[in-house]
This record gives structure tokens, C-alpha cells and sequence, in this order.
């Protein structure tokens, strides 16, 4: 059985949000870290190599730079790693991106493909379903929970109010949660292998049935109209007061706005 | 693609369980202002099976057209069909603008359906207006009149982007649940109802549903609530939820949670509010023993009054919150609820 996790590098919203002198975002600044339902979806995978001997791929698109990312996945267990690099692909919104990494999967086997549910810097949650529609695959979103069952995958699929538990034929793409496991952390021994190991790096060249027109900045139909860094609703007012003074505060603020 | 042939704003209404979703009506809402500008109508897309009699109510809500695609296939929402069904009516009637919640569902059929149209998406708006794109005329490029404006949050709330998609059709876009207002419902107001049913031949992506499993949940529904009692990791425990119980009863409020709540298994994931959680907009949100990350603070700053307790006085929801108190929430929040009720009482004397 052959896996495939895609996988992104991403600046860590989480904490780790630095801001310049002006306000505005410092992403030089920022760590980058594997994006969480990413990891959850390796995690996913690793279990299926743990279970069935699964083969684990992963490919991740971005600078060369995101070959970090791989050896961390690497580190934690993954087989092999494909970075998909090249200046022309910068720039790419969701259906661009999409048609890249799809370009990429053409050229490998695969049972079943693992994306995380959406990465943190974005928050859009288009990639992975838009990957297994180029592809021409079903896509399971939001699984908290994978199992085999011969030629079939059967994944929990949350919903607002409810869970369906769904049952497809292998190939199939699954978005992944983080509330899906924990995942592992690197070995000693698997950050060693993890440097032995080669990272197959691919251009844009080596997509397959991809044309220029969908690709990069270029191949992007959405557009950056204005960015800017949110303007946050100021703080109010902050008191230190004793229990008994601390709740007359507050019910005199509320009696004030009408709550009470 | 010609884009002139490209008319009108659409909208896909939701159902689960042959109700129609609150997402649906605030699309439909939003879809007005946009219409009034184009100066064009708004047509919703109802998919399902059996759903028929719902159109009404869209009508109700200020729909001036229905399309009803309505076929055994699609009684539960299974991504294949539903594309299907939704890339044909893109197809046949060629929007100018689709808007669809960003919902567990919508946020799935949205991409998929895009992908297969070829278009733009935009994710999880919370602003929508016509304008011109680039926004100021720039030499050397082509300045386009009414241009759907697609305003979203991203770095996990602490950049503000808007996104235009000016070379393809429809302009699509899935938009924030509880961030755009519906209309009051107008009783016997009807739309223009018609059928359309593209066929659907089930093949390997029609996945199988084996089971669908509901939360069983009596709770009221945060993202209606006019008043949240949120608590955070530092309530403590499960069991300590109690006193926030207690305060939300005697103020006539719901509880909510953050997502370490969730994460801790304390409380179920449909109280959570943030990025990942829902969005709410109540009169007033008490945020008690949550620290603000950025991600719960997305989901919540836009509610009217933010009173915060926190025994960290450096915690980051102070920075949002209109009235913070730095103190120990087992201390306050019991008596404050006790000092409610006696307000409440003296008031109905």
C-alpha cells in the first residue's frame, strides 16, 4: 500500500506571532513549523505504515527552504521526500497550487493521498479537495478517524452536528484534522536516517499533464486587491479590585449598557 | 469564457435534514446589497431530495428565484452528487457571483466545485462588496467596474485580505456563517421556482455512507445566543463549568467554550467558538478563564460587550475585552451570579 502526504511549511500563528515596532506582522521573525493537520495526516499515514507496512511519501510545494519540513517528516518516519520548487510556481493561489501538487501526484502511485484539512496561515481549506478533483478521485474531508478494509478506506467524516461514517474505494484523497492523534515526535535514529536520506527535488518540468496557463501567479483567477494587517477594536478598560468590588463592577456595567 | 454572459447573483442554500440552514437566509441577505449594485436578482440553488416544498421559505427571505435540484442521490450530502448537481446549474445558468457558506459542508463542495468549473474561490469571507478591481486605476492595466470584493481574515486573524476575481465566472466565494445579516422574513412572499435535474450515474466517488452518527446535543444552538458565558482552561475542570452554568441560567445566556476546552474533552466541540470552532456576534460574551488567543479572539471580537476575568493580567483578551477584570473567576463569578439574580428579582417587583 502506497501513501502520500502533502505537506506545508508555515509561519507559527500559534504563540508565535511577532509583530514590528509599527504594528504590522514580522514574518522574517516567526518560526516556521509543520502545519498541524498536516502533521496529524502523517500521523495517519505513519500508522498505516506501522499496521500494514504502508509505503509513506511526502511532497510539499514552497521554497527551498520547506526541504525542512520533509526531514522532519522524515525524522518521524516517512520514506521519502519530494520538494516542488521553481520560481515559476510562486505566487499561486488555491487553484493554483492545487494544479501543481496534482502535477506532482501524476507521476507517482498512490492508494490513498493525505492532505491536512487546511494549513494555519491560510485557513482555506481548498487545497486538498480541489487536488482529488484534478485527479478525478473521491475526497473524504474533515476524518477524525481512518481504517482499511480490503480495496476500501472507511473514514469518520465530521460535520457541524453530526458524523458520517463514510466508505470509499481506494484511490481517495482524505483531508485530516488535528483532532485526528497525537502526533509522534522525531528519533534520535529517525533524524539521523532522516539526513541519509535524499530529497527528490522537482520543478516545474517534472509536472506532469499541467499546462503554464494554470500555474503560479500567472494561472491564479483570484487576485490580491489590498492586504494589510488587521486594525483590532482597541482595549477597553482593565480593573484590579477585590472579589465583592470586582463583581459591582460588573453589574454596573451591565446595568449601564440595559443588560440588566 | 465570455464574461458578459455571466449574470446574476446566486447562492446555495443549504439544507441538512430537509431544514434549511441559517446560512442560507444570511446569504441570501448579503446576495441582496450585492444585486441592488449590479442591479440584478438573487437565485437560490436548493439541492436535495424531497426539498421542493422548502423554496418558499428562500422566497420568504428575499430569494427572487429558486433552483431546485431535488433527486434520490442527493438525500444526504455526499461531496460527488452534490458537485454534480452544483457545476451543472453553474454550467446552465451561469452565475456572475456564487456565494456558499463556509460550513463543514460548504467548505468542501465549494473547492471541489470550483476545481471543476475553473474558477477562483475565496475562503471563508467575512466582507463582501462591488467595486472596481485594482481598486485605484493603475497604468498599463485594466481598471473593472463591478467586481465582487472578496474581504477574509488569514494568518489566523492577524492579516485582513481582500481578493478579487476579475478574469473568471462565476466569482465564487464561501462566506463565514453568522457574519452577514438575513432579512426579516416577509410571510407570503414567493419566488420563481423551476426544476433542474442534471441526471446522476453513481460511480467510484459517489462514497458510501455507512452511517451517520448525530451529536446527541440538546444545547441551543451559540451562534443564536444573544448572551455567551465562555469559559476557557482556566475554569479548571468539567465539573467547575457549574458555576458558568449557573451565571449564563440567571442571566438568560448560553454556554460556550474555547478550544482547549474541546481539546480537553470538557465540553463538546459545538460550544466551541474561534477559527476553528463557530463565530459568534452576541450582545455580550463573557470570556472567563480564556486567555484570548488569536484564534478565539477571530471567532468572537465582534461581539457587542466583552467583559473579561482572568487571573493573568497579562492576558491577551484584555486587549479586546471593553470591561476586564483581573481576579479569580472562583471568587467572582459565583457571587456575580448571586447579585444578578437579586437585580433580576428587584426589577420584576
Amino acid at each position: 500500500m502506497k501513501v502520500v502526504v502533502c505537506i506545508k511549511q508555515v509561519p507559527d500563528t500559534k504563540g508565535g506571532v511577532k509583530f514590528k515596532p509599527d504594528g504590522t506582522l514580522d514574518r522574517a521573525a516567526m518560526l516556521t513549523i509543520m502545519n498541524p493537520d498536516d502533521k496529524a495526516g502523517l500521523e495517519a499515514a505513519l500508522r498505516l505504515k506501522d499496521q500494514y507496512g504502508a509505503e509513506v511519501t511526502v511532497v510539499t510545494m514552497g521554497l527551498p527552504k520547506a526541504e525542512e519540513v520533509l526531514r522532519e517528516a522524515m525524522a518521524m518516519g516517512a520514506d521519502k521526500g519530494i520538494l516542488v520548487t521553481d520560481r515559476v510556481l510562486g505566487g499561486a493561489d488555491t487553484w493554483a497550487t492545487s494544479q501543481t501538487i496534482a502535477g506532482a501526484l501524476r507521476n507517482l502511485d498512490y492508494d490513498l493521498i493525505i492532505t491536512g484539512r487546511q494549513a494555519i496561515d491560510g485557513d482555506t481549506a481548498q487545497v486538498g479537495p480541489q487536488i482529488s478533483e484534478h485527479l478525478g478521485i473521491p475526497v473524504i474531508s474533515y476524518a477524525q478517524d481512518i481504517k482499511i478494509e480490503g480495496d476500501s478506506v472507511i473514514v469518520q467524516r465530521q460535520y457541524d452536528d453530526r458524523y458520517h461514517i463514510l466508505k470509499a474505494k481506494m484511490p481517495c484523497l482524505i483531508t485530516a484534522l488535528s483532532e485526528l492523534n497525537e502526533p509522534r515526535y522525531m528519533t534520535p535514529g529517525g533524524i539521523f536516517d532522516a539526513y541519509q536520506k535524499e530529497v527528490t527535488v522537482w520543478g516545474r518540468n517534472d509536472l506532469k499533464d499541467v499546462l503554464d496557463s494554470n500555474l503560479g501567479l500567472k494561472g491564479s483567477p483570484t487576485q490580491i486587491a489590498k492586504a494589510s494587517d488587521k486594525v483590532r477594536k482597541g482595549a477597553g478598560e482593565k480593573v484590579a479590585l477585590d472579589p465583592t468590588a470586582s463583581v459591582e463592577y460588573i453589574v454596573g456595567k451591565l446595568t449601564e449598557k440595559h443588560v440588566l | 469564457m465570455s464574461l458578459a454572459e455571466y449574470k446574476g447573483v446566486y447562492v446555495f442554500a443549504q439544507q441538512v435534514d430537509n431544514q434549511i440552514s441559517s446560512i442560507a437566509f444570511e446569504l441570501i441577505g448579503k446576495g441582496k446589497d450585492l444585486a441592488k449594485d449590479l442591479g440584478t436578482t438573487v437565485t437560490a440553488v436548493l439541492i436535495g431530495s424531497g426539498v421542493k416544498g422548502l423554496a418558499d421559505e428562500l422566497g420568504e427571505y428575499g430569494a427572487d428565484k429558486v433552483i431546485v435540484v431535488d433527486d434520490p442521490e442527493l438525500k444526504e450530502y455526499r461531496t460527488e452528487p452534490y458537485t454534480h448537481a452544483l457545476a451543472s446549474v453553474i454550467e446552465k445558468y451561469k452565475p456572475d457571483v456564487f456565494l456558499i457558506g463556509a460550513t463543514a459542508i460548504g467548505r468542501d463542495l465549494g473547492p471541489r466545485v470550483c476545481a471543476r468549473v475553473h474558477t477562483g474561490l475565496t475562503a471563508d469571507c467575512t466582507q463582501l462588496d462591488i467595486g472596481d478591481f485594482p481598486l485605484v486605476e493603475t497604468a498599463g492595466k485594466e481598471q473593472k467596474h463591478n467586481q465582487l470584493l472578496m474581504t477574509r481574515p488569514a494568518f489566523g486573524g492577524n492579516t485582513i485580505a481582500t481578493i478579487a476575481c476579475p478574469e473568471f465566472r462565476p466569482q465564487m466565494a464561501t462566506v463565514r456563517p453568522g457574519v452577514m445579516q438575513k432579512l426579516p422574513k416577509e410571510a407570503g412572499r414567493k419566488a420563481e421556482v423551476e426544476e433542474f435535474n442534471p441526471g446522476f450515474t453513481p460511480n467510484d466517488k459517489y462514497v458510501e455512507i455507512v452511517e451517520i452518527v448525530k451529536a446527541v446535543s440538546n444545547v441551543a444552538d451559540i451562534m443564536d445566543a444573544k448572551i455567551l458565558v465562555s469559559g476557557g482552561r482556566g475554569v479548571g475542570s468539567p465539573e467547575n463549568f457549574k458555576i458558568l452554568e449557573e451565571l449564563a441560567e440567571a442571566i438568560g445566556g448560553t454556554v460556550s467554550c474555547s478550544r482547549a476546552v474541546v481539546d480537553a474533552g470538557w465540553k463538546p466541540k459545538d460550544l466551541q467558538v474561534g477559527q476553528t470552532g463557530k463565530t459568534v456576534r452576541p450582545h455580550v460574551y463573557f470570556a472567563i478563564g480564556i486567555s484570548g488567543a488569536i484564534q478565539h479572539v477571530a471567532g468572537m471580537e465582534e461581539a457587542d460587550i466583552i467583559i473579561a476575568i482572568n487571573k493573568d493580567e497579562s492576558a491577551p483578551i484584555f486587549d479586546v475585552a471593553d470591561y476586564g477584570v483581573v481576579g479569580d473567576l472562583n471568587k467572582i463569578v459565583p457571587v456575580l451570579t448571586q447579585k444578578i439574580k437579586e437585580a433580576k428579582a428587584a426589577a420584576t417587583k
